[in-house]
């Protein structure tokens, strides 16, 4: 177990020569990050593609044959499970953590590189078994992201055979790969700071990624555990979720589980999960606001406290997914006032957010639109969380379009907002080159406006009554006729934000190649990831020296200083250190 | 390290403690995997803990039958996993011993323990084996009843574990052997040790658990509100 990291080796402070060891079997985490970033950006467009089908039937249903019932449940499947496990959690941790946690700390590395690489091989794998579902008999799980059982395992579900088995044994390979690279990023932020970087010093980012990354550590055995129990229930006969039933007019061997429980167990993930998927987009968007607002984050001390407050409560409000279940409704009394107060610290942050950008030196660049944005999106996407976590406003509204435009505004155009800015913000670090602002510009408007377009009208839907995962509408007394032109209309809105993704994608290989050269801190940004020696950073990270941290990541707009910001390593001046205790920030 | 007061820290006051501290050099590679052992244990614990929990719910269930407690029930004579529990004592005391041989920088006892460690794990697996031959034989197969899933289940997922923590082992005696340093053995060997006794301690509770009687079973399940 005890390994030095390749980079700490005084006699390997040079970089790997060959394409092999440099691109393909690196241990540096630059490198695994970008592999990471690449696979999920990959299977990101993958989802996004099969959103694009689904939204075709949706809005002009009948009108493509290849679209049937069954594969329609498949996209919708698929498309939920990569989004959120495959893309977001691999992006954000696998990419954004190992990119910027050993930069930010001030490592040469992570604590256990090839345990890092090995990772990251875990994961591709668990993308190949996904995918490959797609080409199996059956084709993949049409059981909805949730993977519910009985359905999930039974005749009449779009790939109950083999779709099935793969799901479950990707999600198993993926949590395998996630535990490493998880104890990777716990390990580097508790054990691998540099001289002078305390807890309190860390920039948000690193805060947000090191406590989401605990929580995956916690939570991811919830869904291994399901896993590993309905793949028992679906191929060895055991009956730990299958009640006794009758399927096809054929009565089963199974006898008294509970799908309840299965539930539980899910939700016990799945709901801390949507802070693994948040708390790292909280942290890179702290951090791009404070940049681009040439202004230190209001509250900080708060900030960190919400971070680890939002992480403990994530674990006591699984049950707001299940008051339709048919769980003991006293529950939903004990679940709907978690929920609410989790929203405490989250609405502080929210408000940090807009007190940083008061007063500021607001540079509306790309990163910053980004960021902005998703203030108004998170927000609006939180208020309608607090619609749902009350009971009975949760009734009527469950299982209808309400919820889909809910969690996708709060949990998908939310973090992919923090995505796109954090990508803007530092892809000159990570390539060298600037990006091409007028193309991003135009990226982030058609995202913007588009992604508004998309589910304002969804939210309306679902007040109508309009219910999710069905294939078409058919002939309903309480929707009305103009609930078709407005999915239409939706589904037109979604093809145009899917199809701008691609002014992204040109506008990164074209910068690549094309783009003007960042230079050394584009931004002007005080954090150490910004002061490595060379950009894009080495191999090792920081030549011969580790740098020192001498203040927190925050200090723009100093008094008196030279410049508008001080970077992390640079000494307190002596009249730093007579001017006293400053204000409360 | 108190937490408490570290989330305290003001960090936009200014201070020079830093500058005047030595030079940092890097990560130190033992606390390292110390930390990451503590992250492992408390992985596997909510592991267990999660599925003892589900245990409990499934066991109000009324199809769910006790594997003890009634006489035809195969652990009401539950002797032959207090065999296997000795095994796995037995390893948890043989690597100690090699841990303590390892302190006192002789080489003999060190080899010695951990090749008794591994014996004696490699035999409990062995044991746990043919306790699962034994049931199939006596008409209790893994999907006859939840009762039997579960103990098949828990016992795999112990073995499992089990035998990460042999690779890890032999990883680390390779290591020794080819550098021919005792002293490098000391930190991976303890961070082994604590591995083994904690995977003891958790056979104990599962132990416990499998072996309980239906009134034990529902006295717990009751606590857990279920």
């Amino acid at each position: 177990m005890q390994n030095v990291a390749i980079a700490d080796q005084p006699d390997e402070l040079h970089d790997p020569q060959t394409f092999i060891t440099k691109y393909v079997y690196s241990q540096d985490h630059k490198v695994i990050a970008i592999q990471y970033g690449i696979t999920a950006i990959f299977v990101g467009l993958v989802a996004l593609a099969l959103s694009a089908l689904m939204r075709l039937q949706l809005g002009f249903p009948d009108a493509f044959d290849f679209i049937d019932p069954s594969s329609y449940l498949q996209f919708v499947t698929m498309h939920g499970m990569i989004m959120v496990i495959y893309l977001l959690t691999a992006l954000l941790l696998g990419g954004f953590g190992n990119y910027l946690i050993p930069l930010m700390v001030g490592a040469r590395d992570m604590v256990f590189p090839f345990m890092n690489m090995l990772s990251f091989w875990f994961y591709l794998l668990s993308v190949i078994v996904l995918l490959a579902s797609f080409f199996v008999p059956g084709g993949p799980t049409g059981a909805g992201w949730t993977l519910y059982p009985p359905q999930a395992i039974l005749p009449g579900t779009p790939g109950y055979d083999w779709g099935i088995i793969l799901m479950l044994v990707s999600l198993v390979i993926f949590i395998i790969a996630f535990t490493m690279g998880g104890l990777n990023y716990v390990t580097t932020v508790l054990q691998a700071r540099t001289h002078g970087m305390t807890l309190m010093r860390m920039p948000l980012t690193v805060w947000g990624i090191f406590t989401a990354t605990v929580l995956g550590l916690l939570a991811f055995p919830a869904l291994l555990v399901s896993a590993i129990m309905m793949m028992l229930d679906k191929t060895l006969g055991t009956s730990f979720f299958m009640p006794a039933l009758v399927s096809l007019g054929e009565s089963l061997d199974y006898s008294g589980g509970s799908p309840v429980l299965f539930q539980h167990l899910f939700w016990f993930f799945g709901h801390p999960e949507v802070y693994i998927v948040a708390l790292p987009a909280f942290g890179m968007v702290s951090d791009v606001l404070a940049t681009h607002a040439r202004k230190n984050i209001f509250g900080y001390r708060m900030m960190v406290w919400a971070i680890v407050a939002i992480g403990g409560l994530s674990f006591v409000v699984w049950a707001h997914h299940m008051y339709v279940s048919g769980m003991l409704p006293a529950f939903g009394f004990f679940f709907a006032t978690t929920t609410l107060i989790i929203a405490v610290p989250t609405a502080i942050k929210v408000y940090n957010w807009v007190l940083t950008l008061y007063r500021g030196n607001i540079h509306l660049t790309v990163p910053m639109l980004f960021s902005i944005g998703f203030i108004f999106t998170f927000t609006h996407g939180g208020l309608t969380g607090l619609f749902l976590g009350n009971v009975v406003i949760d009734l009527p509204l469950s299982d209808t379009y309400f919820v889909v435009a809910h969690f996708h505004m709060v949990m998908g155009v939310s973090p992919i907002m923090v995505l796109f800015a954090a990508i803007y913000h530092w892809y000159p670090l990570i390539t060298g080159k600037m990006f091409d602002e007028k193309l991003g510009k135009i990226h982030f408007w058609f995202t913007f406006l588009g992604t508004y377009a998309i589910y304002l009208p969804m939210h309306y839907l679902g007040f109508l009554g309009v219910p999710r995962r069905y294939f078409a509408m058919g002939s309903t007394d309480f929707i009305p006729e103009s609930a078709q032109s407005l999915n239409a209309s939706i589904t037109v809105s979604a093809l145009i934000v899917g199809l701008s993704q691609l002014i992204f994608i040109y506008n990164v290989f074209w910068s690549l190649r094309a783009g003007k050269p960042a230079g050394h801190n584009p931004w002007e940004a005080t954090s150490l990831e910004w002061q490595t020696p060379d950009v894009p950073p080495h191999h090792g990270n920081w030549g011969p020296e580790l740098p020192t941290v001498y203040r927190w990541a925050y200090d723009y707009g100093v008094p008196g200083a030279e410049k508008d910001f001080i970077p992390q390593n640079h000494p307190v001046t002596e009249s730093e250190q007579t001017a006293g205790e400053p204000e409360e920030r | 390290m108190n937490i408490l007061k570290v989330l305290r820290d003001k960090p936009w006051v200014h201070s020079t403690a830093s500058a005047t501290l030595e030079q940092y050099s890097g990560p130190d590679p033992v606390a390292a995997s110390q930390i990451m052992l503590r992250f492992v244990l408390a992985i596997v614990s909510v592991l267990f803990f999660l599925f003892i929990i589900t245990f409990l719910s499934r066991s109000q269930y009324p199809d769910f039958e006790a594997l003890a407690g009634s006489p035809w029930q195969p652990f009401t004579d539950s002797s032959r996993l207090w065999f296997n529990t000795a095994l796995l004592a037995c390893a948890s005391l043989a690597i100690q011993w090699g841990l303590g041989g390892s302190r006192s920088g002789k080489l003999n006892i060190t080899v010695a323990g951990i090749s008794a460690a591994v014996f004696f794990t490699l035999l409990f697996l062995v044991a746990q084996f043919d306790l699962w031959m034994r049931l199939q034989s006596m008409g209790f197969y893994l999907s006859g009843n939840p009762a039997n899933s579960y103990f098949y289940l828990l016992t795999a997922v112990h073995g499992l574990h089990l035998i990460g923590g042999l690779v890890v082992l032999t990883n680390v005696v390779f290591r020794v052997w080819y550098n021919h340093n005792i002293d490098s053995l000391k930190a991976p060997l303890k961070l082994c040790t604590t591995y083994w006794h904690f995977l003891l301690g958790v056979w104990l509770v599962l132990f416990a658990l499998l072996t309980s009687r239906p009134e034990t079973i529902n006295a717990l399940a009751a606590m857990c509100g279920f």
